[in-house]
């Protein structure tokens, strides 16, 4: 019975959690299957919101462009920032010094202490075609065939974003994976070593074999983070040029903001959510199985 | 830049075979990475150059050239155009009270869960991370409306609230696999002396886990700092916008040319870099503590 009395200590949490995210919660899933302009009261139409979305060519496309920016967002970053953090690790530490290895893993690490909309509007500078920096310095070096209209060209725009993203995204991982690599046991590598072991073979049995949990931690967040992204999209491109960067945040956003259509955007964001949350648990679940084994 | 050293274990000090020592490969190697390093600061420091030069300066000679002379009237008049001093102000207010509150709430929370072992405690644990995980999107409209209702509407208050308890979901599960293994002789002393529920926790438990708040105030600080959809949304008139909703609004006008533009992400930048370089040290180890669950 001692331990009896802790549990007003959960008050505030649970009222204020109740009040700034299960009654919203609640309410954006009862909205998405009215419609709404937001005056006035929601008049229930049952699916019809969903129906509707799944037959919107720009939901689907914002779901697509989700799938590349996954790319730009976890996956290229979490494996270059793999190779990246063994490498300062295991070698320029070593073989130079950890002071080399700490201030090259801070710059790295530079882009993400920035707001994001500072990051945005650094971009969209750099890319702009006319005033930008990027065209200016690609027509300097006899390069000019090259310039495009980064930003503002719907075959472009995309990728231009995804560039932006993966040199966004870097440190993360390398900050991460670095501190990680610290548990391993140096005698690990020196056994290997002794064994005549490659660079490769150790970085694949040692390296990762032991920042696994990391591994995990960096792909769900970085992966959720791209599920999530508004701001950059916001500042660099509100979703155009013709909805080639549309998001589906930004799509949401659209909807409840510029369209008054709330019980629909409503939907897009029921979905997202239903989307973040089954995919973390898919993620816990195949953790939990890796750390078993 | 100053660095966190990555503090080498004794160890490693044996020599390293003097074969591998004076491979040309090895300066290679590091020229790569400075190559890379130079990619990830280029974009500031394109930034930095040209937010002191002229436009007149910027149109002849590009971006890449040295300003002729030190031009500071581009970043005082953006200053004033935007009356970035109040938006500072906004946000560090904003930042400082929300990382301050939501710390208090995690160690309720963490109190109860870790230490007080409350009935149900996993349930209440996925509540709380279910709730860091959940996108903004979905609360959004409601939180808008509710606001309204309130007349909390455009006020920095309404922003404090949510994001008080939106960064206390992540303190939450920290603080309570911190509590967990919290030395229980500790809490006994405290009892033997008299001490009750409350005092234990401000004169035991709060003090002994000083330094993991410091890195959840550091967090919760930059977080809030960064934030851009909900003030966005929330924060509508010029005096209450934050740095971020300040210059992320402006560059969607588009009215901007070369210097101002980087003028404006210059003066977005400086805050986000001091705050890197102070709390350099927390974050490091924050990282390091938050990889390891």
């Amino acid at each position: 019975m001692k331990n009896r009395g802790y549990a007003v200590y959960l008050i505030p949490g649970i009222v204020a959690s109740t009040a700034v995210i299960i009654v919203p919660l609640v309410m954006t899933i009862y909205i998405s299957f009215t419609k709404w302009t937001g005056i006035g009261s929601p008049r229930w139409v049952g699916v019809e919101n969903y129906t509707r979305l799944f037959e919107d060519a720009n939901f689907w496309a914002s779901f697509g462009h989700i799938l590349l920016l996954i790319i730009a967002m976890a996956v290229v970053p979490t494996f270059l920032g793999l190779v990246l953090a063994a490498v300062l690790f295991d070698y320029v530490a070593k073989r130079f010094s950890d002071r080399w290895a700490s201030a090259l893993r801070s710059g790295y690490y530079l882009p993400q202490v920035l707001p994001v909309a500072v990051t945005g509007i650094i971009w969209g500078w750099i890319l702009h075609p006319s005033y930008g920096a990027l065209n200016r310095i690609l027509a300097a070096a006899g390069l000019g065939s090259l310039a495009r209209n980064w930003l503002g060209d719907p075959k472009y725009a995309l990728y231009s974003v995804m560039a932006v993203m993966i040199w966004f995204q870097l440190g993360y991982p390398i900050v991460m994976f670095m501190s990680g690599l610290q548990r391993i046991d140096p005698e690990l590598y020196e056994a290997a070593d002794l064994d005549g072991a490659t660079w490769w073979q150790r970085f694949r049995k040692i390296t990762i074999a032991m920042i696994r949990p990391e591994l995990y931690v960096v792909l769900v967040t970085t992966t959720i983070a791209s599920l999530k992204i508004f701001g950059q999209i916001f500042v660099l491109t509100r979703g155009g040029p013709s909805n080639a960067t549309l998001v589906p945040s930004y799509f949401a956003y659209k909807n409840f903001f510029e369209k008054a259509q709330v019980g629909y955007g409503s939907a897009i964001s029921t979905v997202l959510t239903v989307l973040i949350v089954v995919l973390a648990f898919v993620f816990l679940r195949l953790q939990n199985r890796a750390e078993r084994s | 830049m100053t660095v966190t050293a990555t503090r080498a274990p004794e160890r490693r000090t044996e020599t390293p075979q003097p074969s591998r020592e004076r491979r040309p490969g090895r300066f290679l190697i590091l020229a790569g990475l400075l190559v890379l390093l130079l990619l990830m600061v280029a974009p500031l420091l394109v930034v930095a150059v040209n937010a002191v030069k002229s436009p007149a300066d910027y149109a002849s000679h590009g971006p890449l050239s040295v300003p002729d002379h030190l031009y500071w009237t581009g970043i005082v008049d953006f200053w004033n155009r935007v009356d970035f001093g109040l938006k500072l102000w906004n946000s560090f207010l904003t930042s400082l009270v929300v990382a301050v509150l939501a710390v208090i709430l995690s160690v309720f929370n963490a109190y109860a869960l870790g230490i007080g072992r409350v009935k149900g405690r996993i349930w209440f644990l996925v509540f709380f991370l279910v709730a860091n995980l959940l996108p903004q999107e979905v609360l959004v409209y409601p939180l808008y409306y509710l606001a309204k209702q309130l007349g909390l509407y455009d006020s920095l208050f309404s922003i404090i609230i949510i994001f008080t308890v939106v960064q206390s979901a992540f303190g939450t599960y920290l603080l309570t696999s911190v509590y967990t293994e919290f030395p229980k002789e500790l809490l006994e002393a405290a009892a033997i002396d008299g001490a009750g529920r409350w005092r234990a926790l401000w004169r035991v438990v709060v003090p002994v886990s000083r330094p993991t708040l410091a890195v959840l105030f550091t967090f919760f600080f930059i977080w809030t700092w960064n934030e851009f959809f909900l003030p966005l949304i929330f924060l509508i008139s010029n005096d209450n916008q934050t740095v971020p909703v300040a210059l992320g609004v402006l560059q969607g006008d588009r009215m901007m040319d070369a210097t101002t533009t980087s003028a404006s992400a210059l003066i977005g930048i400086v805050p986000a870099m001091v705050f890197f370089l102070i709390f350099q040290r927390t974050l490091t180890r924050g990282i390091a503590a938050g990889a390891i669950k």
